[in-house]
Protein backbone atom coordinates (compact mmCIF):
# COMPACT_ATOMS: atom_id res chain seq x y z
CA UNK A 1 0.00 0.00 0.00
CA UNK A 2 2.66 2.45 0.90
CA UNK A 3 5.03 1.38 -2.19
CA UNK A 4 2.08 2.55 -4.21
CA UNK A 5 0.86 5.27 -2.73
CA UNK A 6 4.83 6.29 -2.75
CA UNK A 7 5.33 5.53 -6.87
CA UNK A 8 2.47 7.05 -7.06
CA UNK A 9 3.57 10.14 -5.39
CA UNK A 10 6.34 10.21 -7.46
CA UNK A 11 4.37 9.67 -11.02
CA UNK A 12 2.34 12.77 -9.56
CA UNK A 13 5.08 14.89 -9.26
CA UNK A 14 7.32 14.12 -12.51
CA UNK A 15 7.53 17.58 -13.29
CA UNK A 16 9.06 18.72 -10.06
CA UNK A 17 11.90 16.15 -10.72
CA UNK A 18 12.45 17.37 -14.46
CA UNK A 19 13.07 20.98 -12.81
CA UNK A 20 15.25 19.66 -10.18
CA UNK A 21 17.46 17.12 -13.06
CA UNK A 22 19.54 19.56 -14.21
CA UNK A 23 21.20 21.11 -11.17
CA UNK A 24 21.52 17.64 -9.26
CA UNK A 25 22.85 15.81 -11.78
CA UNK A 26 25.89 18.01 -12.04
CA UNK A 27 25.27 18.49 -7.91
CA UNK A 28 25.52 14.60 -7.95
CA UNK A 29 28.77 14.74 -9.99
CA UNK A 30 30.89 17.65 -8.83
CA UNK A 31 29.90 17.51 -5.40
CA UNK A 32 28.67 14.02 -4.22
CA UNK A 33 30.56 12.36 -6.29
CA UNK A 34 33.79 13.49 -5.08
CA UNK A 35 33.15 13.18 -1.16
CA UNK A 36 32.29 9.55 -2.08
CA UNK A 37 35.71 9.21 -3.99
CA UNK A 38 37.51 11.04 -1.77
CA UNK A 39 36.42 8.64 1.16
CA UNK A 40 37.23 5.92 -1.12
CA UNK A 41 40.45 6.56 -2.61
CA UNK A 42 41.84 7.86 0.95
CA UNK A 43 41.71 4.40 2.04
CA UNK A 44 44.11 3.20 -1.55
CA UNK A 45 47.25 4.39 -3.32
CA UNK A 46 46.48 5.52 -6.22
CA UNK A 47 48.75 8.15 -8.87
CA UNK A 48 46.10 8.34 -11.98
CA UNK A 49 48.05 6.35 -14.11
CA UNK A 50 48.08 2.50 -11.85
CA UNK A 51 44.67 1.37 -10.88
CA UNK A 52 44.03 2.22 -7.16
CA UNK A 53 45.47 -0.31 -4.51
CA UNK A 54 43.24 -0.83 -1.74
CA UNK A 55 45.89 -0.72 1.36
CA UNK A 56 43.20 0.31 4.38
CA UNK A 57 44.53 2.81 6.93
CA UNK A 58 48.04 3.32 5.66
CA UNK A 59 47.47 6.41 4.20
CA UNK A 60 45.47 7.85 7.28
CA UNK A 61 48.82 6.18 10.09
CA UNK A 62 50.98 7.91 7.67
CA UNK A 63 49.59 11.29 8.19
CA UNK A 64 49.14 11.50 11.84
CA UNK A 65 52.51 9.59 13.15
CA UNK A 66 54.57 10.10 10.19
CA UNK A 67 54.12 13.21 8.42
CA UNK A 68 55.65 16.42 10.46
CA UNK A 69 54.68 18.92 8.06
CA UNK A 70 50.76 17.55 7.70
CA UNK A 71 50.77 17.48 11.63
CA UNK A 72 52.65 21.45 11.78
CA UNK A 73 49.69 22.26 9.07
CA UNK A 74 46.87 20.91 10.83
CA UNK A 75 48.25 22.95 14.09
CA UNK A 76 48.28 26.25 11.93
CA UNK A 77 45.15 25.41 10.40
CA UNK A 78 43.83 24.36 13.90
CA UNK A 79 44.87 28.02 14.89
CA UNK A 80 43.84 30.32 12.04
CA UNK A 81 40.43 29.11 12.06
CA UNK A 82 40.13 28.93 15.80
CA UNK A 83 41.27 32.84 15.55
CA UNK A 84 39.66 33.68 12.80
CA UNK A 85 36.40 31.95 12.68
CA UNK A 86 35.26 33.19 15.86
CA UNK A 87 36.58 36.65 15.75
CA UNK A 88 35.71 37.50 12.31
CA UNK A 89 32.42 36.00 13.28
CA UNK A 90 31.82 38.72 16.02
CA UNK A 91 33.43 41.52 13.77
CA UNK A 92 30.45 40.84 11.40
CA UNK A 93 28.08 40.71 13.84
CA UNK A 94 29.65 43.97 15.36
CA UNK A 95 29.83 46.34 12.15
CA UNK A 96 26.16 45.17 10.49
CA UNK A 97 25.15 45.85 14.13
CA UNK A 98 26.58 49.28 14.05
CA UNK A 99 25.86 50.08 10.46
CA UNK A 100 22.10 49.00 11.17
CA UNK A 101 22.48 52.43 13.40
CA UNK A 102 22.77 54.32 10.15
CA UNK A 103 20.70 55.16 6.74
CA UNK A 104 21.16 56.34 3.24
CA UNK A 105 24.02 56.58 1.35
CA UNK A 106 26.36 56.48 4.23
CA UNK A 107 24.73 53.17 5.35
CA UNK A 108 25.49 51.93 1.92
CA UNK A 109 28.91 53.35 1.52
CA UNK A 110 30.08 51.48 4.77
CA UNK A 111 28.38 48.66 3.60
CA UNK A 112 30.65 48.51 1.00
CA UNK A 113 33.85 49.53 2.45
CA UNK A 114 33.32 46.72 4.99
CA UNK A 115 32.84 44.17 2.36
CA UNK A 116 34.77 45.35 -0.43
CA UNK A 117 38.37 43.70 0.90
CA UNK A 118 36.67 39.81 0.38
CA UNK A 119 35.38 40.33 -3.14
CA UNK A 120 38.72 42.08 -4.17
CA UNK A 121 39.69 38.94 -5.18
CA UNK A 122 43.46 38.65 -5.60
CA UNK A 123 44.25 42.37 -4.81
CA UNK A 124 45.03 41.03 -1.43
CA UNK A 125 48.70 40.87 -2.50
CA UNK A 126 48.82 44.75 -1.79
CA UNK A 127 49.66 43.49 1.60
CA UNK A 128 52.59 42.11 -0.36
CA UNK A 129 53.59 45.84 -0.09
CA UNK A 130 52.59 46.46 3.39
CA UNK A 131 54.75 43.53 4.64
CA UNK A 132 57.54 43.57 2.03
CA UNK A 133 61.07 42.92 3.98
CA UNK A 134 62.97 45.89 2.87
CA UNK A 135 62.68 49.42 3.84
CA UNK A 136 59.84 50.28 0.84
CA UNK A 137 57.09 48.22 3.24
CA UNK A 138 54.68 50.33 4.30
CA UNK A 139 55.22 48.27 8.36
CA UNK A 140 58.65 48.34 8.26
CA UNK A 141 59.09 51.72 6.68
CA UNK A 142 56.59 52.92 9.91
CA UNK A 143 58.02 51.28 12.15
CA UNK A 144 61.68 52.43 11.13
CA UNK A 145 60.66 56.23 10.93
CA UNK A 146 58.82 55.79 14.27
CA UNK A 147 62.31 54.36 15.29
CA UNK A 148 60.51 51.07 16.90
CA UNK A 149 62.89 49.04 14.64
CA UNK A 150 66.66 49.45 13.73
CA UNK A 151 66.51 46.87 10.61
CA UNK A 152 64.09 46.34 8.52
CA UNK A 153 62.34 42.90 9.77
CA UNK A 154 61.57 39.99 6.69
CA UNK A 155 58.26 39.58 8.20
CA UNK A 156 56.70 36.32 5.63
CA UNK A 157 60.10 34.76 6.00
CA UNK A 158 60.42 35.02 10.27
CA UNK A 159 58.90 31.97 11.73
CA UNK A 160 57.04 33.96 14.70
CA UNK A 161 55.59 36.62 12.23
CA UNK A 162 53.74 34.51 9.61
CA UNK A 163 50.62 33.17 11.61
CA UNK A 164 50.05 36.35 13.19
CA UNK A 165 50.57 37.96 10.01
CA UNK A 166 48.30 35.78 7.76
CA UNK A 167 45.53 36.04 10.69
CA UNK A 168 45.12 39.12 9.78
CA UNK A 169 45.27 39.40 6.23
CA UNK A 170 42.09 36.79 6.62
CA UNK A 171 40.60 39.16 9.19
CA UNK A 172 40.49 41.95 6.54
CA UNK A 173 39.58 39.73 3.84
CA UNK A 174 36.59 37.66 6.11
CA UNK A 175 33.87 39.94 5.92
CA UNK A 176 31.91 38.15 3.35
CA UNK A 177 28.76 36.49 2.73
CA UNK A 178 28.01 36.42 6.67
CA UNK A 179 28.22 39.77 6.83
CA UNK A 180 25.31 40.57 4.26
CA UNK A 181 23.57 38.49 5.93
CA UNK A 182 23.88 40.10 9.10
CA UNK A 183 23.36 43.60 7.62
CA UNK A 184 20.49 42.02 5.93
CA UNK A 185 18.90 40.28 8.98
CA UNK A 186 18.82 43.06 10.96
CA UNK A 187 16.64 44.96 9.25
CA UNK A 188 13.86 42.67 9.44
CA UNK A 189 13.73 42.30 12.98
CA UNK A 190 10.21 43.60 14.01
CA UNK A 191 10.52 47.70 15.60
CA UNK A 192 7.66 46.27 17.38
CA UNK A 193 9.62 44.03 19.38
CA UNK A 194 12.01 46.87 20.84
CA UNK A 195 9.39 49.13 22.50
CA UNK A 196 7.80 46.06 24.03
CA UNK A 197 11.10 45.50 25.23
CA UNK A 198 11.43 48.95 26.47
CA UNK A 199 8.35 48.67 28.55
CA UNK A 200 9.30 45.48 29.76
CA UNK A 201 12.14 46.77 31.09
CA UNK A 202 15.04 46.38 28.75
CA UNK A 203 17.60 49.13 29.90
CA UNK A 204 20.32 49.73 27.00
CA UNK A 205 21.39 48.62 23.59
CA UNK A 206 23.21 45.66 25.00
CA UNK A 207 20.37 44.26 26.77
CA UNK A 208 18.31 44.98 23.42
CA UNK A 209 20.83 43.34 21.38
CA UNK A 210 21.24 40.34 23.60
CA UNK A 211 17.27 39.47 24.18
CA UNK A 212 15.60 40.77 21.24
CA UNK A 213 18.19 41.69 18.28
CA UNK A 214 19.99 38.29 18.14
CA UNK A 215 17.06 35.72 18.87
CA UNK A 216 15.10 37.60 16.35
CA UNK A 217 17.48 37.07 13.81
CA UNK A 218 18.95 33.65 14.95
CA UNK A 219 18.01 31.91 11.40
CA UNK A 220 20.67 34.56 10.00
CA UNK A 221 22.96 33.95 12.89
CA UNK A 222 22.81 30.40 11.70
CA UNK A 223 23.64 31.14 7.85
CA UNK A 224 26.57 33.05 8.74
CA UNK A 225 28.13 30.61 11.00
CA UNK A 226 28.40 28.46 8.29
CA UNK A 227 30.40 30.89 5.78
CA UNK A 228 32.68 31.83 8.49
CA UNK A 229 33.48 28.10 9.53
CA UNK A 230 33.94 27.04 6.44
CA UNK A 231 36.05 29.76 5.29
CA UNK A 232 38.14 29.71 8.40
CA UNK A 233 39.46 26.01 7.51
CA UNK A 234 39.86 26.54 4.11
CA UNK A 235 42.57 29.34 4.45
CA UNK A 236 45.28 28.91 1.88
CA UNK A 237 45.72 31.28 -0.93
CA UNK A 238 46.44 33.91 1.46
CA UNK A 239 49.33 32.01 2.31
CA UNK A 240 50.37 30.97 -0.74
CA UNK A 241 50.50 34.40 -1.85
CA UNK A 242 51.87 35.98 1.26
CA UNK A 243 54.55 33.75 2.73
CA UNK A 244 54.78 31.41 -0.48
CA UNK A 245 54.86 27.25 -0.66
CA UNK A 246 56.89 26.13 1.34
CA UNK A 247 56.51 28.92 3.49
CA UNK A 248 59.60 29.53 5.54
CA UNK A 249 59.99 26.19 7.90
CA UNK A 250 56.24 25.64 6.82
CA UNK A 251 55.26 28.50 8.93
CA UNK A 252 52.25 29.63 6.95
CA UNK A 253 51.48 25.90 5.43
CA UNK A 254 47.53 24.84 6.28
CA UNK A 255 45.76 21.78 5.65
CA UNK A 256 44.63 22.90 1.94
CA UNK A 257 48.38 23.89 0.91
CA UNK A 258 49.57 20.64 2.03
CA UNK A 259 46.59 19.02 0.06
CA UNK A 260 47.24 21.27 -3.24
CA UNK A 261 50.63 20.10 -2.69
CA UNK A 262 49.99 16.38 -2.74
CA UNK A 263 46.98 16.86 -5.18
CA UNK A 264 48.13 19.00 -7.87
CA UNK A 265 52.10 18.70 -7.40
CA UNK A 266 53.07 15.34 -6.81
CA UNK A 267 50.21 13.48 -7.97
CA UNK A 268 49.43 11.12 -5.01
CA UNK A 269 45.86 11.19 -5.05
CA UNK A 270 45.38 8.66 -2.41
CA UNK A 271 47.29 10.65 -0.06
CA UNK A 272 45.67 13.78 -0.89
CA UNK A 273 41.88 12.40 -0.26
CA UNK A 274 43.14 11.42 3.11
CA UNK A 275 43.87 15.25 3.56
CA UNK A 276 40.70 16.11 1.82
CA UNK A 277 38.42 13.73 3.92
CA UNK A 278 40.07 14.78 7.29
CA UNK A 279 39.43 18.45 5.96
CA UNK A 280 35.92 17.39 5.65
CA UNK A 281 35.52 15.77 8.50
CA UNK A 282 36.84 19.25 10.67
CA UNK A 283 34.80 21.30 8.54
CA UNK A 284 31.85 19.52 8.77
CA UNK A 285 32.00 18.04 12.59
CA UNK A 286 32.42 22.08 13.60
CA UNK A 287 29.78 23.23 11.87
CA UNK A 288 27.68 20.95 13.22
CA UNK A 289 29.13 22.09 16.52
CA UNK A 290 28.64 25.44 16.41
CA UNK A 291 24.95 24.68 14.93
CA UNK A 292 24.17 23.35 18.30
CA UNK A 293 25.64 26.05 20.27
CA UNK A 294 23.92 29.12 18.22
CA UNK A 295 20.67 27.09 19.52
CA UNK A 296 20.88 28.53 23.13
CA UNK A 297 21.67 31.85 21.69
CA UNK A 298 19.32 34.64 24.13
CA UNK A 299 18.02 31.60 26.38
CA UNK B 1 23.57 69.75 14.21
CA UNK B 2 20.06 68.40 14.32
CA UNK B 3 19.50 68.24 10.57
CA UNK B 4 22.71 66.54 10.07
CA UNK B 5 21.56 64.41 12.60
CA UNK B 6 18.22 62.70 10.89
CA UNK B 7 20.47 62.79 7.20
CA UNK B 8 23.23 60.13 9.32
CA UNK B 9 20.98 58.69 11.45
CA UNK B 10 17.70 56.41 11.30
CA UNK B 11 14.93 59.09 12.69
CA UNK B 12 12.52 57.50 14.24
CA UNK B 13 12.77 54.17 15.47
CA UNK B 14 15.16 53.26 18.00
CA UNK B 15 15.87 56.20 19.68
CA UNK B 16 14.71 53.90 22.77
CA UNK B 17 17.29 52.54 24.62
CA UNK B 18 20.82 54.71 23.23
CA UNK B 19 22.67 56.91 25.27
CA UNK B 20 24.90 59.36 23.43
CA UNK B 21 27.94 58.06 25.33
CA UNK B 22 26.81 54.70 23.13
CA UNK B 23 26.80 56.56 20.37
CA UNK B 24 30.11 58.08 20.40
CA UNK B 25 31.94 55.43 21.60
CA UNK B 26 30.63 53.47 18.82
CA UNK B 27 31.20 55.88 15.77
CA UNK B 28 34.39 56.36 16.86
CA UNK B 29 35.01 52.48 16.78
CA UNK B 30 33.50 52.29 13.43
CA UNK B 31 35.88 55.37 11.89
CA UNK B 32 38.58 53.70 13.24
CA UNK B 33 37.84 50.47 11.73
CA UNK B 34 36.15 51.38 8.38
CA UNK B 35 39.62 53.35 8.00
CA UNK B 36 41.65 50.10 8.91
CA UNK B 37 39.58 48.26 6.06
CA UNK B 38 39.82 50.56 3.67
CA UNK B 39 43.61 51.44 3.97
CA UNK B 40 44.79 48.67 1.66
CA UNK B 41 42.29 49.48 -0.60
CA UNK B 42 43.39 52.95 -1.04
CA UNK B 43 46.52 51.53 -1.39
CA UNK B 44 45.99 49.84 -4.15
CA UNK B 45 43.86 52.98 -6.00
CA UNK B 46 47.03 55.21 -5.22
CA UNK B 47 49.97 52.91 -6.25
CA UNK B 48 48.35 52.31 -9.94
CA UNK B 49 48.92 55.98 -10.45
CA UNK B 50 52.05 56.25 -9.13
CA UNK B 51 55.21 56.54 -11.27
CA UNK B 52 57.87 54.43 -10.74
CA UNK B 53 60.31 56.45 -8.48
CA UNK B 54 57.27 56.94 -5.91
CA UNK B 55 56.76 52.99 -5.76
CA UNK B 56 60.44 53.05 -4.46
CA UNK B 57 60.60 55.39 -2.08
CA UNK B 58 61.57 55.73 1.31
CA UNK B 59 59.89 56.11 3.64
CA UNK B 60 56.69 54.59 1.52
CA UNK B 61 53.88 57.37 1.12
CA UNK B 62 50.41 56.11 0.72
CA UNK B 63 49.09 59.06 -0.98
CA UNK B 64 50.72 59.60 -4.61
CA UNK B 65 52.39 63.33 -5.31
CA UNK B 66 52.03 63.37 -9.15
CA UNK B 67 49.75 61.12 -10.30
CA UNK B 68 50.10 59.32 -14.19
CA UNK B 69 48.59 56.77 -15.90
CA UNK B 70 51.65 55.43 -17.01
CA UNK B 71 51.38 52.55 -15.43
CA UNK B 72 48.19 51.47 -17.40
CA UNK B 73 49.92 52.23 -20.53
CA UNK B 74 52.77 50.28 -19.94
CA UNK B 75 50.03 47.24 -19.34
CA UNK B 76 48.37 48.19 -22.38
CA UNK B 77 51.79 48.29 -24.03
CA UNK B 78 52.51 44.87 -22.74
CA UNK B 79 48.99 43.49 -23.28
CA UNK B 80 49.74 44.20 -27.30
CA UNK B 81 52.81 42.55 -27.15
CA UNK B 82 51.47 39.02 -25.69
CA UNK B 83 51.53 35.72 -27.89
CA UNK B 84 48.13 35.44 -27.75
CA UNK B 85 46.01 38.71 -28.92
CA UNK B 86 44.73 40.47 -25.89
CA UNK B 87 41.27 40.47 -26.94
CA UNK B 88 41.56 36.28 -26.75
CA UNK B 89 41.76 36.79 -22.94
CA UNK B 90 38.93 38.97 -22.46
CA UNK B 91 36.70 36.72 -24.51
CA UNK B 92 37.07 33.66 -22.95
CA UNK B 93 36.85 35.65 -19.53
CA UNK B 94 33.50 36.26 -20.43
CA UNK B 95 32.83 33.27 -22.22
CA UNK B 96 33.59 31.06 -18.57
CA UNK B 97 32.23 34.20 -16.52
CA UNK B 98 28.94 34.70 -18.23
CA UNK B 99 28.77 30.71 -19.58
CA UNK B 100 28.84 30.26 -15.62
CA UNK B 101 26.63 33.20 -14.50
CA UNK B 102 23.97 32.37 -16.89
CA UNK B 103 24.31 28.34 -16.70
CA UNK B 104 24.04 28.64 -12.91
CA UNK B 105 21.43 31.26 -12.19
CA UNK B 106 18.97 29.28 -14.99
CA UNK B 107 19.83 25.71 -13.10
CA UNK B 108 19.50 26.21 -9.57
CA UNK B 109 16.63 28.52 -9.95
CA UNK B 110 14.54 25.73 -11.89
CA UNK B 111 15.82 23.08 -9.13
CA UNK B 112 14.84 25.86 -6.62
CA UNK B 113 11.25 26.07 -7.64
CA UNK B 114 10.24 22.63 -6.94
CA UNK B 115 12.32 23.24 -3.98
CA UNK B 116 10.50 25.83 -2.51
CA UNK B 117 6.53 25.66 -3.48
CA UNK B 118 6.47 21.79 -4.86
CA UNK B 119 5.63 19.02 -2.33
CA UNK B 120 7.10 15.98 -3.52
CA UNK B 121 9.45 12.77 -1.92
CA UNK B 122 12.85 13.39 -1.20
CA UNK B 123 12.96 16.96 -1.13
CA UNK B 124 14.17 17.53 2.16
CA UNK B 125 16.97 14.83 1.62
CA UNK B 126 17.99 16.80 -1.57
CA UNK B 127 17.86 20.08 0.01
CA UNK B 128 19.43 19.01 3.30
CA UNK B 129 22.50 17.90 0.40
CA UNK B 130 22.80 20.84 -0.86
CA UNK B 131 22.83 22.82 2.75
CA UNK B 132 25.52 19.89 3.67
CA UNK B 133 27.83 21.28 0.78
CA UNK B 134 28.03 24.62 2.18
CA UNK B 135 29.63 22.84 5.34
CA UNK B 136 32.94 22.16 2.97
CA UNK B 137 34.55 24.15 1.09
CA UNK B 138 35.61 23.49 -3.25
CA UNK B 139 38.79 22.83 -1.84
CA UNK B 140 38.11 19.76 -0.93
CA UNK B 141 36.36 18.00 -3.55
CA UNK B 142 39.11 19.96 -6.28
CA UNK B 143 41.14 16.74 -6.27
CA UNK B 144 38.67 14.09 -7.15
CA UNK B 145 36.71 16.58 -9.42
CA UNK B 146 40.31 16.71 -11.64
CA UNK B 147 39.47 12.84 -12.16
CA UNK B 148 35.93 13.46 -13.11
CA UNK B 149 37.01 16.26 -15.14
CA UNK B 150 39.32 13.92 -16.85
CA UNK B 151 37.11 11.27 -17.16
CA UNK B 152 34.56 13.25 -18.74
CA UNK B 153 37.27 14.49 -21.61
CA UNK B 154 36.04 18.08 -21.12
CA UNK B 155 39.46 18.96 -19.50
CA UNK B 156 41.39 21.72 -21.07
CA UNK B 157 37.92 23.44 -22.64
CA UNK B 158 35.86 25.96 -21.07
CA UNK B 159 32.97 23.18 -19.61
CA UNK B 160 35.72 21.98 -17.05
CA UNK B 161 35.06 25.69 -15.42
CA UNK B 162 31.77 26.05 -16.20
CA UNK B 163 30.18 22.79 -15.58
CA UNK B 164 31.27 23.08 -12.02
CA UNK B 165 30.52 26.19 -11.70
CA UNK B 166 26.74 25.47 -12.37
CA UNK B 167 26.44 23.50 -9.65
CA UNK B 168 27.45 26.08 -6.66
CA UNK B 169 25.35 25.05 -3.62
CA UNK B 170 25.13 28.60 -2.55
CA UNK B 171 23.05 29.56 -5.12
CA UNK B 172 20.74 27.24 -5.22
CA UNK B 173 19.92 27.42 -1.04
CA UNK B 174 19.85 31.33 -1.36
CA UNK B 175 17.17 31.05 -4.16
CA UNK B 176 15.15 28.34 -2.53
CA UNK B 177 14.72 31.04 0.55
CA UNK B 178 14.21 33.88 -1.64
CA UNK B 179 11.42 31.73 -3.93
CA UNK B 180 9.59 30.72 -0.52
CA UNK B 181 8.32 33.87 0.86
CA UNK B 182 6.46 34.16 -3.01
CA UNK B 183 2.75 34.08 -1.72
CA UNK B 184 1.41 30.54 -3.11
CA UNK B 185 -1.85 32.77 -4.29
CA UNK B 186 0.11 33.82 -7.41
CA UNK B 187 0.72 30.47 -8.56
CA UNK B 188 -2.32 29.20 -7.85
CA UNK B 189 -4.18 31.86 -9.94
CA UNK B 190 -1.97 30.95 -12.75
CA UNK B 191 -2.60 27.21 -12.53
CA UNK B 192 -6.46 28.04 -12.72
CA UNK B 193 -5.32 29.94 -16.16
CA UNK B 194 -4.17 27.21 -17.54
CA UNK B 195 -0.60 27.86 -17.19
CA UNK B 196 1.64 24.83 -16.60
CA UNK B 197 4.36 24.53 -14.28
CA UNK B 198 6.92 25.39 -16.61
CA UNK B 199 5.31 28.48 -17.86
CA UNK B 200 4.75 29.45 -13.91
CA UNK B 201 8.52 28.95 -13.39
CA UNK B 202 9.23 31.17 -16.45
CA UNK B 203 6.34 33.41 -16.45
CA UNK B 204 5.76 34.32 -12.93
CA UNK B 205 8.07 33.10 -10.67
CA UNK B 206 11.73 34.17 -12.33
CA UNK B 207 10.34 38.03 -13.07
CA UNK B 208 9.40 38.28 -9.37
CA UNK B 209 12.53 36.71 -8.01
CA UNK B 210 14.80 39.23 -10.06
CA UNK B 211 16.67 40.77 -6.80
CA UNK B 212 17.74 37.26 -6.33
CA UNK B 213 18.88 36.47 -9.71
CA UNK B 214 21.16 39.40 -9.82
CA UNK B 215 22.34 38.39 -6.40
CA UNK B 216 23.73 35.06 -7.63
CA UNK B 217 24.83 36.57 -10.90
CA UNK B 218 27.20 38.80 -9.04
CA UNK B 219 28.17 36.01 -6.26
CA UNK B 220 28.74 33.92 -8.98
CA UNK B 221 30.89 36.56 -11.19
CA UNK B 222 33.10 37.13 -8.18
CA UNK B 223 33.54 33.44 -7.60
CA UNK B 224 34.45 33.28 -11.36
CA UNK B 225 36.48 36.32 -11.62
CA UNK B 226 39.59 35.25 -9.28
CA UNK B 227 40.21 32.11 -11.15
CA UNK B 228 43.33 31.60 -13.34
CA UNK B 229 42.03 27.93 -14.93
CA UNK B 230 45.55 26.84 -14.72
CA UNK B 231 44.39 23.68 -13.49
CA UNK B 232 42.84 22.87 -16.18
CA UNK B 233 43.07 24.85 -19.20
CA UNK B 234 46.90 24.02 -21.07
CA UNK B 235 46.23 25.63 -24.37
CA UNK B 236 46.98 29.58 -24.20
CA UNK B 237 44.28 30.62 -26.47
CA UNK B 238 41.67 29.47 -23.95
CA UNK B 239 43.00 31.13 -20.61
CA UNK B 240 41.22 33.58 -19.13
CA UNK B 241 42.63 37.32 -18.44
CA UNK B 242 43.32 36.98 -15.02
CA UNK B 243 46.16 34.45 -15.74
CA UNK B 244 47.67 36.77 -18.64
CA UNK B 245 47.32 39.69 -15.99
CA UNK B 246 49.33 37.26 -13.68
CA UNK B 247 51.65 36.81 -16.31
CA UNK B 248 52.32 40.77 -16.87
CA UNK B 249 52.55 41.35 -13.27
CA UNK B 250 54.73 38.56 -12.10
CA UNK B 251 57.74 40.17 -13.84
CA UNK B 252 59.45 41.44 -10.57
CA UNK B 253 60.26 45.04 -10.13
CA UNK B 254 60.53 46.05 -13.51
CA UNK B 255 56.55 45.18 -14.04
CA UNK B 256 55.71 47.14 -10.52
CA UNK B 257 53.80 49.95 -12.17
CA UNK B 258 51.86 47.64 -14.38
CA UNK B 259 51.30 44.89 -11.74
CA UNK B 260 49.96 47.98 -9.60
CA UNK B 261 47.26 48.81 -12.42
CA UNK B 262 46.48 45.17 -12.69
CA UNK B 263 46.09 44.87 -8.80
CA UNK B 264 43.41 47.85 -9.60
CA UNK B 265 41.82 46.42 -11.87
CA UNK B 266 41.12 42.76 -10.39
CA UNK B 267 39.57 44.57 -7.61
CA UNK B 268 37.77 47.52 -9.05
CA UNK B 269 35.59 44.92 -11.27
CA UNK B 270 33.81 42.74 -8.75
CA UNK B 271 33.50 45.75 -6.49
CA UNK B 272 31.63 48.01 -8.86
CA UNK B 273 29.46 45.19 -9.71
CA UNK B 274 28.82 45.02 -6.17
CA UNK B 275 28.26 48.91 -5.73
CA UNK B 276 25.50 48.87 -8.93
CA UNK B 277 23.87 45.80 -7.35
CA UNK B 278 23.98 46.47 -3.59
CA UNK B 279 20.10 47.29 -2.80
CA UNK B 280 19.37 43.44 -4.78
CA UNK B 281 21.82 41.69 -2.86
CA UNK B 282 21.10 43.04 0.87
CA UNK B 283 17.11 42.26 -0.34
CA UNK B 284 17.65 38.91 -1.00
CA UNK B 285 20.04 38.45 1.80
CA UNK B 286 17.02 38.80 4.05
CA UNK B 287 15.93 35.84 3.57
CA UNK B 288 19.50 34.14 3.78
CA UNK B 289 18.89 32.96 7.23
CA UNK B 290 19.08 28.72 8.25
CA UNK B 291 15.80 27.64 10.06
CA UNK B 292 16.74 25.06 11.94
Amino acid sequence: MKESSLAFRIRRNKTSYFMLAPYFVMFFFFTVLPVVMSIFFSFTYYNMLEMPEFIGWKNYIKLFLEDDIFLKSLKNTMVLAVVTGPVSYFLCLLFAWIINEFKGWLRAFLTLIFYAPSICGNAFVVWNLILSGDRYGYLNGILLKLGILDEAVIWMKTEKYVLPMLIVVQLWLSLGTGFLSFIAGLQTVDKSLYEAGAIDGIKNRWQELWYITLPAMRPQLMFGAVMQITQSFAIADVSLQLAGNPSVNYAGATVVTHLLDYGTVRFEMGYASAIATVLFILMVGSNKLVQKLLRRVGE
Amino acid sequence: MAKARTRFFKPREKRVNRSMAGNTMLFVLMVICGLAMVLPLVMVINNCLKPLDELFQFPPRIFVKNPTLENFSDLFRLMNDSWVPFSRYILNTIIITGGGMVGHVLIASLAAYPLAKHDFPGKNILFSMVVLSMMFSWTVTQTPQYMIISWLHINNSYLALILPACSFGMGLYLMKQFMEQLPDSLMESARLDGANEWQIFWKIVMPNVKPAWLTLAIFQFQQMWGNTGSTFLRDEELKPLQYALFQISAGGTARAGAAAAVTFIIAAVPITFFLICQKNVLETMTTSGMKE
